[in-house]
């Protein structure tokens, strides 16, 4: 790898899409991502928003860590990394995974592509190299951090396959959720996955960073014709959030950089317990997770429901209105488009069940003077918003 | 063809066999299998040119406890302890001292030291007996501790605090994880006697005097001495190997050579049995490895089954063998100047100063082998003419430090360690050279390739501070268990560690009995 001697001169890397967004932002508003400059809004929130839920939207994701993982041994092990079982993935396919540490504690999720023989993608939020490389210890594997050679960008929303099929990817109507396949846009070489992080129908564009921009200005080319958007990460959580998506970080502390004690969690207790697969062989964490299984749930992350309009932020959670309390939220948002006060909640079980009468305690602000309020929260099994139309193959071209 | 057991052990040394014994006395059938033709592991008999004959590693060792003695009807088998010997710390112009457990003379010793080295020894040993119950019980697990845990603890808390007396407490606190460099700088003038002292507490392991923990290396050795004086391990007759096969047999358990381990058979994380190199697989309830625990859980278990930061943390079990063996076939008696033919019969030790062994240490530390090592010396045919022809004599050197990662590679490297190491030789005794006859050199490569000693260690292992006690071999495997469930480490890369003590094995199957887990 060439080391730029310059690079502390720029504090932030840029992105290959950088100058794209650069001319579009409004707001000014960037943020820190894995040491990149993105845009947490690039113009307007609710545009950004509604973008995903309506129309197209176009998001930066070169900052995901990308790890090249080949070698004789790469399918074992990641068979021992994570905790499905992905003895079905094969080339061209791509899936969610995640994984523990000894304890059977959450590190970290991502997506795993299988993009041939012994080779395989992790995309992750975090930095991982040093747990991939302590868990490579005794395999015949070759791990390699690419995320500064590999540009990447989530065309996401109802219209992201009409747009990229006009401007310009053949082949696009085969995919299938959670496919990867290697297409082209006009004459660019262009890996395409059918995945996301919206809950939507849409895609990511994996590419070299020189083709970076010719293949941004291919999808805003047909701007006329369609609703297309670029979005930074404010419109992303609220819209994960209305999949129920879990962001590690910030939904959970990951376990190895947990220091205080029990304050880590499993995958059962962030609600991922359905790719726990106990019966696939040997992974880390295996024996701690078999143990968690067979006891009553201690906690869960649960998708609850907030009476009223009042954004739930860091509340408490409540056995009963004025009861014991029972949890917490991780995240929230209003969602605009089912009209609900949306929140993900770490809620402590009792006697291994889910406490009944669930009620959020609201601090607000009215003119800078603090309010609290009660309010009673409907617990939820599915994700919030699930279109229909995420699923159809091929995909509606609307 | 499949055969099922109650306990298979992997290895026939003596820990093994410790385990075997005392698993098989407690009605639990046991099969043992170990990959060399004969049973013993480090001190299974040994032989060059046919007719000279050795105890492999092991040259010289303490006695078996009374205890495990009585539980294992060693006595009746034929054990005794052999030829108490002293020891003989080699001064080349032949003022040589003579230190026996609790006195030393010799030649320009001063008065200071010949009172100070009984005090020093009845203090010391004071320390080791205090430390008993840590050695003779499982180690503590400080997390979620047991009854047992709680009583170890208890036991040793009261010998430090009660047994000790506040003084020798203090004392002892003091010096439990410093060097025995500055301990015995402060005790001794005498720099021959502090070499002496300094060699044995480091032998074996990949440190100098100056290195910390060596106080507890030494106490760790002097543990053996709470049985009686050093003694030779002879080697026709390798009473401790033979009375613990006679002891296993007897109490029905099955002793099985050549039969090489190749994996362990792993079945929904439960050790299911083993599976042979000559593709046999012997199925049982429990597996117990008496192999280095690196060996056992790197290479017969395999990463791929265990957790990630588990594997990980066997991965980085230090220890790199640091001693060479060397025996000698000689055609007549070596003459030692200054030295009797009876003192021929005692341990010599070329370690003139404790500065001299730091000095030897430096080498090993860049992948050198000393210029001036550190040797550990017994001519066993003075005890017992059955190793060699009539008049004839065999000769084993302990060589220290040799290092296992040799700078530029061991082949062409063996012949000239041995020479060097034989005209080193010759300094003190001239006429060696002439009685050569053949000679064998076993570098910390050969050891491991022959003895399946990861890396060539004697212990399995450093006895440091890092892998002793509770982190022995390494936390999450210290108590005898392992992760995989039904598989257990019985060697000496588990508390307390090496030396011919059983002192793993017997814990081990005390722990497989404790926990009903082979029934």
């Amino acid at each position: 790898m060439k080391i730029d001697r310059e690079h502390f001169r720029q504090s932030l890397q840029r992105t290959p899409f950088h100058d794209r967004f650069d001319e579009k932002s409004t707001s000014e508003e960037w943020m820190v991502w894995n040491t990149y400059k993105v845009a947490r809004v690039v113009d307007k929130l609710s545009t950004e928003y509604f973008a995903v839920r309506s129309g197209c939207a176009v998001m930066d994701l070169t900052p995901m860590e990308k790890y090249r993982i080949t070698g004789k041994d790469a399918r074992a092990f990641l068979d021992r990394l994570v905790t499905r079982d992905i003895s079905r993935l094969r080339p061209g396919r791509v899936t969610y995974v995640v994984w523990c540490n000894d304890e059977g504690k959450l590190i970290d999720d991502g997506t795993l592509f299988q993009l041939g023989d012994n080779d395989y993608r992790l995309c992750v939020q975090h930095h991982q190299l040093d747990w991939l490389l302590i868990s490579a210890t005794g395999f015949d594997v070759h791990i390699e951090l690419e995320t500064h050679e590999v540009a990447a960008l989530a065309v996401q929303g109802p219209t992201s396959y009409a747009v990229l099929a006009a401007a310009g990817i053949a082949d696009l109507e085969g995919l299938k959720p959670f496919d990867a396949v290697a297409l082209r846009l006009k004459d660019i070489p262009v890996l395409v996955s059918r995945t996301g992080y919206t809950g939507d129908l849409g895609y990511e564009l994996w590419m070299e960073p020189s083709h970076a921009l010719q293949v941004w200005d291919a999808i805003f080319g047909v701007q006329g014709q369609y609703d297309i958007h670029a979005m930074g990460l404010s419109a992303l959580e609220m819209v994960r959030i209305e999949a129920a998506f879990i962001m590690p970080g910030f939904d959970f502390n990951t376990a190895e950089a947990t220091v205080r004690n029990g304050y880590d969690r499993s995958p059962y207790e962030v609600g991922l317990g359905w790719i726990v697969h106990l019966d696939k062989g040997h992974f880390t964490g295996r024996k701690a997770l078999e143990k968690e299984h067979s006891r009553p749930p201690m906690r869960r992350m649960e998708k609850i429901v907030v009476d009223g309009n009042k954004p739930v932020g860091e509340a408490y959670i409540y056995d009963g209105k004025n009861g014991k309390r029972c949890g917490e939220v991780k995240c929230g948002t209003w969602s605009p488009i089912l009209k609900a006060n949306l929140a993900l909640a770490d809620i402590e079980y009792r006697n291994g069940r889910l406490p009944t009468d669930l009620w959020a305690r609201i601090e607000y602000q009215r003119e800078l003077k603090w309010r609290s309020a009660w309010a009673a929260c409907e617990v939820r099994s599915k994700p919030f918003y699930d279109p229909e139309h995420r699923r159809a193959t091929p995909p509606a071209r609307i | 063809m499949t055969e099922r057991t109650d306990a298979i052990v992997i290895g026939a040394g003596h820990n093994g066999l410790v385990c075997a014994a005392y698993l098989a006395r407690a009605g639990i059938k046991v099969v043992c299998l170990e990959a060399a033709e004969a049973a013993g592991g480090m001190s299974a008999p040994r032989a060059i040119g046919g007719k000279y004959h050795f105890s492999g590693l092991a040259h010289a060792a303490y006695p078996i406890s009374r205890a495990m003695r009585r539980d294992l009807k060693l006595d009746q088998f034929g054990y005794a302890a052999g030829p108490a010997i002293d020891t003989v710390a080699l001064d080349a112009d032949g003022r040589h001292l003579i230190i026996g457990t609790n006195r030393v003379s010799g030649d320009g010793l001063e008065e200071t030291d010949r009172e100070a080295y009984p005090e020093f020894k009845k203090q010391y040993l004071a320390f080791t007996r205090a430390l008993r119950p840590l050695f003779d019980n499982k180690p503590p697990r400080l997390k979620n501790m047991q009854v047992a845990d709680t009583m170890t603890l208890g036991k040793l808390g009261w010998n430090v605090r009660l047994g000790l007396g506040r003084e020798s407490m203090y004392e002892f606190l003091r010096v439990a994880a410093i060097n025995i460099y500055d301990v015995l700088d402060e005790l001794f003038a005498d720099e021959r006697l502090k070499g002496a002292i300094a060699a044995d507490a480091v032998m074996g392991s990949a440190m100098g005097p100056r290195s910390p923990g060596t106080i507890l290396t030494w106490l760790q050795r002097l543990q053996g001495e709470l049985n009686g004086p050093l003694s030779l391990q002879s080697g026709d007759r390798l009473q401790l190997v033979q009375a613990l096969v006679r002891s296993a047999e007897d109490a029905g358990a099955t002793i099985r050579h050549n039969a090489h381990v190749a994996r362990i058979l792993v079945d929904n994380g439960k050790a299911s049995g083993v599976e042979l190199s000559n593709g046999e697989v012997l199925n049982a309830r429990i597996v117990v490895s008496n192999a280095d625990a690196r060996a056992t859980l790197s290479t017969l278990v395999g990463a791929p089954l265990l957790d990630a930061m588990f594997a990980n943390r066997v991965s980085q079990i230090r220890g790199s063998g640091v001693v060479a063996k060397l025996h000698l076939a000689l055609s007549g008696m070596p003459k030692f100047t200054g030295l009797s033919e009876k003192q021929l019969g005692h341990r010599l030790l070329v370690a003139p100063s404790m500065k001299y062994i730091e000095r030897a240490f430096n080498h090993c530390k860049y992948g050198e082998y000393s210029e001036q090592p550190v040797l550990d010396i017994v001519i066993p045919s003075m005890h017992n003419d059955a190793l060699a022809p009539d008049g004839h004599h065999v000769m084993s050197v302990n060589i220290a430090y040799v290092p296992y990662d040799l700078e530029g590679g061991w082949e062409n490297q063996k012949q000239p360690v041995a020479d060097k190491v034989i005209a080193q030789l010759g300094q003190y005794s001239p006429n060696l050279k002439s009685l050569l006859v053949e000679h064998e050199l076993l570098t910390p490569r050969d050891i491991e390739e022959q003895y399946r000693a990861v890396q060539g260690h004697w212990h399995h292992g450093e006895l440091s501070i890092h892998q002793s006690f509770m982190m022995r071999p390494l936390h999450g495997a210290a108590q005898y268990d392992t992760p995989i469930e039904k598989l257990f480490l019985c060697g000496a890369g588990c508390h307390p560690g090496g030396g011919l003590t059983g002192l793993p094995g017997r814990n081990a199957a005390r722990r497989i009995l404790e926990l009903g887990a082979a029934k």
